[in-house]
C-alpha cells in the first residue's frame, strides 16, 4: 500500500499544477479560517469579529468550518480528474501496466493517494478548528467540544466520495476537461429528475429520491449552516428549524456510491484496451 | 531448454476486424527473435496482449511456464512499445525512478543503466526536453533497469533519424552479444536479419513462419546472369531441368534453381552451349526478398 501511495504522490508532487491546486484546495481554506478568526480592525472605522457572533463556539464550530472548507474540494477535483486525464494523454498508463502494475493497483493507486488527502486535510480541519474552538468557547461551550464532532467523519466522506466520483467520470472520458463538463451535467441531471418527480408526485417523495443521487448525497451530508447562524442569534424565528445533523444513513450512501465508482472505475479499465 | 513465452491459439478481434488470428508460438530462453510483418498484420496486438494491455478475445498465454500472474512476470520483463511514455515534468532519473518503484526493484541501477544509453550527463533534465532519440534511449534504460530475462522492442527505430537508428541497433546487438533474450518486432527487415536468430513471420493476424532465420525457406538460390545473346539463354534456361524460373529486368536475367549448383559448373556448361557471360553471380535470397517470396506465395494461392 505505501508502494503505491509513494508511486502516486511522486506523479503528484513532481507537477507543478498539481502542487499548486493541492495547496489551494487543503492549505488556503486552513488559513483562511484561521485569518477569519482574528479580530479584524479596518483603518479604525469598524472592526470585524466573527468570534463575537459565537460561529466559533462549540458545538457550532464543527459546521461551520467543514462546510465551508468543503467548497474547496473544487481545486483537487480539478487534480483528480486530471492525474487521470494526463496518464492517458502521455500513454504513461501502458507504460505502468507494461512496467508490471496490474489494473486495479493502478486504480487502487489513485484512490489510496485521494484518500490520503483527504485524511490530511480532515487532520488539518480537525487541528484549527479545536484550537479556534478552545480559544473562543467559554467553559459552558467547551462542555460541548466532542458533541458535533462527527461533521469531521461527513467532511473526510464527502470529500473521499465526491473525488471517486472525479475519478470515475475520468476514467469513463478519458480527459480531464470532458469529466468536469460530466460532472455538471450530472449535476444538471439529478435537478431535472427531481423536478419531474416533484411534478408528478409532490415534492417531499421527489426530496426523498433526490437525496440517494451521488452529488444530492454528498452535499446532503454538510447542510448549510446560515439557518443554523441565524437561529443562534434569534432563537424565536422557530420557522427556520430544520434538521442540520449527520445521519449515519446519510454516510452509509455516500460511501455505497464511493464503492460503486471505484468498482465501476476498475472494471471500465479492465474492459478497455489501451 | 527454458521457456520464456508461450502462446496458444490467441485471438484478438476488433470488431469485425480479426488483428490477430489463433496464433501460436514459444519463446525460448538465449536466443534473439524477430516478430516480421507489414503494418497492420498484428505485431503490436500480440505484444500488447502478452503485455498486459490488450485483452485477448480468445486464447492464452503464459510467462515463465505460468506460474505467475502476469504483472507479477512482467516485472521480470523489459518492454518498449512504439513511443517513448514517460512522465514529461518529470528529469530522466525521476522517471527511472518510478519504474524502479513500480517494478519493486532497488533504485541503484539508475546511474549505470543512464551511462550504457548515453544519457548520464542529462539525468537532471526534464523528459519533455528530449529529442526523440534520446527519448527512445531512456525507453531502452528503463527496459534494462532489472536486468530483464527478456528484452521486448516493438519497432524500436520508428521515426528515427539515420544517426539515432544506429545507435539504437549498436546498443540492442551489445545487449544481444550478452546473452539476453529479445523479442524485436519490425518491418524493417535488414534489422531483424542483422540481429535475429529466429523469427515468426506475421501477416493479417495469421502465422507464416516460425523458426530459424537461415531455414526460413527451403532455397538453393538464384543466378544472375548477364549475356549480350539474352534469347539463347532465356531458351537453355526454360529448357534446363534445375532451373525454376527465370525473371528479366532491364537484360539482368535472374534464374532460380531447385537444387545445389555451383557457379563455376553452371559457367562451364553455359560456355559449351555456347553462351558467353558477361556477369555471374550467384546468390542467396536476402531476409527481404525470402519474406516477400513468402507472403507472395500466400497472396497467390488467395
Amino acid at each position: 500500500m505505501f508502494r503505491l501511495l509513494s508511486i502516486e504522490l511522486q506523479k503528484l508532487l513532481e507537477n507543478r499544477s498539481s502542487k499548486i491546486l493541492i495547496f489551494f484546495s487543503f492549505i488556503l481554506p486552513f488559513f483562511i479560517i484561521l485569518l477569519s478568526s482574528f479580530k479584524i480592525n479596518f483603518f479604525g472605522l469598524f472592526t470585524i469579529d466573527l468570534g463575537s457572533v459565537g460561529i466559533f463556539d462549540f458545538p457550532y464550530i464543527w459546521h461551520i468550518t467543514t462546510f465551508f472548507t468543503a467548497q474547496f474540494k473544487l481545486f483537487f477535483a480539478i487534480v483528480v480528474v486530471s492525474m487521470i486525464g494526463n496518464e492517458y494523454s502521455n500513454k504513461t498508463i501502458k507504460q505502468n501496466l507494461i512496467d508490471g502494475l496490474s489494473k486495479k493497483e493502478f486504480i487502487l493507486s489513485k484512490f489510496i493517494a485521494i484518500v490520503f488527502f483527504a485524511l490530511v486535510s480532515t487532520l488539518l480541519i480537525g487541528l484549527i478548528t479545536l484550537c479556534i474552538g478552545l480559544y473562543y468557547s467559554g467553559d459552558t461551550e467547551a462542555y460541548y467540544m466532542h458533541s458535533e464532532i462527527i461533521f469531521l467523519l461527513a467532511y473526510f466522506v464527502k470529500l473521499v466520495g465526491f473525488f471517486s466520483l472525479c475519478l470515475f467520470l475520468a476514467v469513463l472520458v478519458k480527459r480531464s476537461a470532458f469529466a468536469l463538463g460530466f460532472m455538471f451535467i450530472l449535476f444538471i441531471l439529478e435537478w431535472i429528475v427531481y423536478a419531474i418527480l416533484a411534478k408528478n408526485y409532490d415534492d417531499d417523495i421527489a426530496t426523498n429520491i433526490q437525496n440517494y443521487f451521488p452529488l444530492k448525497s454528498m452535499w446532503k451530508l454538510i447542510d448549510e449552516p446560515f439557518r443554523r447562524i441565524v437561529l443562534m442569534k434569534s432563537p424565536e424565528k422557530t420557522e427556520l428549524l430544520y434538521d442540520y445533523a449527520v445521519h449515519w444513513n446519510e454516510i452509509g450512501i455516500v460511501v455505497v456510491w464511493t464503492a460503486l465508482f471505484i468498482y465501476g472505475s476498475y472494471k471500465l479499465l479492465q474492459k478497455r484496451d489501451l | 531448454m527454458e521457456t520464456i513465452l508461450s502462446i496458444s491459439n490467441l485471438t484478438k478481434k476488433y470488431g469485425n476486424l480479426t488483428a490477430v488470428n489463433n496464433l501460436s508460438f514459444t519463446i525460448q530462453k538465449g536466443n534473439v527473435y524477430g516478430i516480421l510483418g507489414p503494418n497492420g498484420s498484428g505485431k503490436s496486438t500480440t505484444l500488447g496482449v502478452t503485455l498486459n494491455v490488450v485483452n485477448a478475445t480468445s486464447g492464452n498465454f503464459s510467462w515463465f511456464g505460468g506460474d505467475t500472474t502476469t504483472h507479477q512476470a512482467l516485472k521480470r520483463v523489459g518492454a518498449i512499445i512504439e513511443r517513448p511514455n514517460f512522465y514529461p515534468y518529470m528529469s530522466a532519473y525521476k522517471n527511472l525512478k518510478l519504474v524502479c518503484k513500480i517494478k519493486e526493484i532497488s533504485e541503484d541501477k539508475i546511474n549505470e543503466k543512464l551511462e550504457l544509453v548515453g544519457l548520464l550527463d542529462r539525468k537532471d533534465s526534464k523528459f519533455k526536453t528530449f529529442s526523440l532519440g534520446m527519448k527512445q534511449r531512456l525507453a531502452i534504460a528503463s527496459a534494462l533497469l532489472n536486468d530483464p530475462e527478456i528484452l521486448i522492442l516493438d519497432e524500436p527505430t520508428n521515426g528515427l533519424d539515420p544517426q539515432g537508428i544506429h545507435q539504437i541497433r549498436a546498443i540492442i546487438q551489445d545487449i544481444a552479444s550478452q546473452g539476453t533474450t529479445i523479442l524485436l518486432a519490425s518491418h524493417l527487415l535488414d534489422e531483424v536479419e542483422k540481429v535475429c536468430s529466429h523469427v515468426v513471420v506475421l501477416r493479417k493476424g495469421e502465422k507464416l513462419y516460425e523458426g530459424p532465420v537461415d531455414q526460413m525457406i527451403s532455397s538453393n538460390g538464384f543466378f544472375e546472369l548477364k549475356s549480350e545473346n539474352t534469347d539463347d539463354l532465356i531458351n537453355y534456361l526454360e529448357a534446363h531441368p534445375n532451373v525454376k524460373s527465370t525473371k528479366i529486368l532491364e537484360g539482368l536475367v535472374t534464374a532460380f534453381i531447385d537444387q545445389p549448383m555451383s557457379a563455376a559448373a553452371f559457367n562451364k556448361e553455359l560456355l559449351e552451349k555456347g553462351i558467353l557471360l558477361s556477369h555471374l553471380v550467384l546468390r542467396k535470397e536476402s531476409l527481404e526478398e525470402q519474406f516477400l517470396q513468402l507472403t507472395d506465395d500466400l497472396n497467390d494461392a488467395n
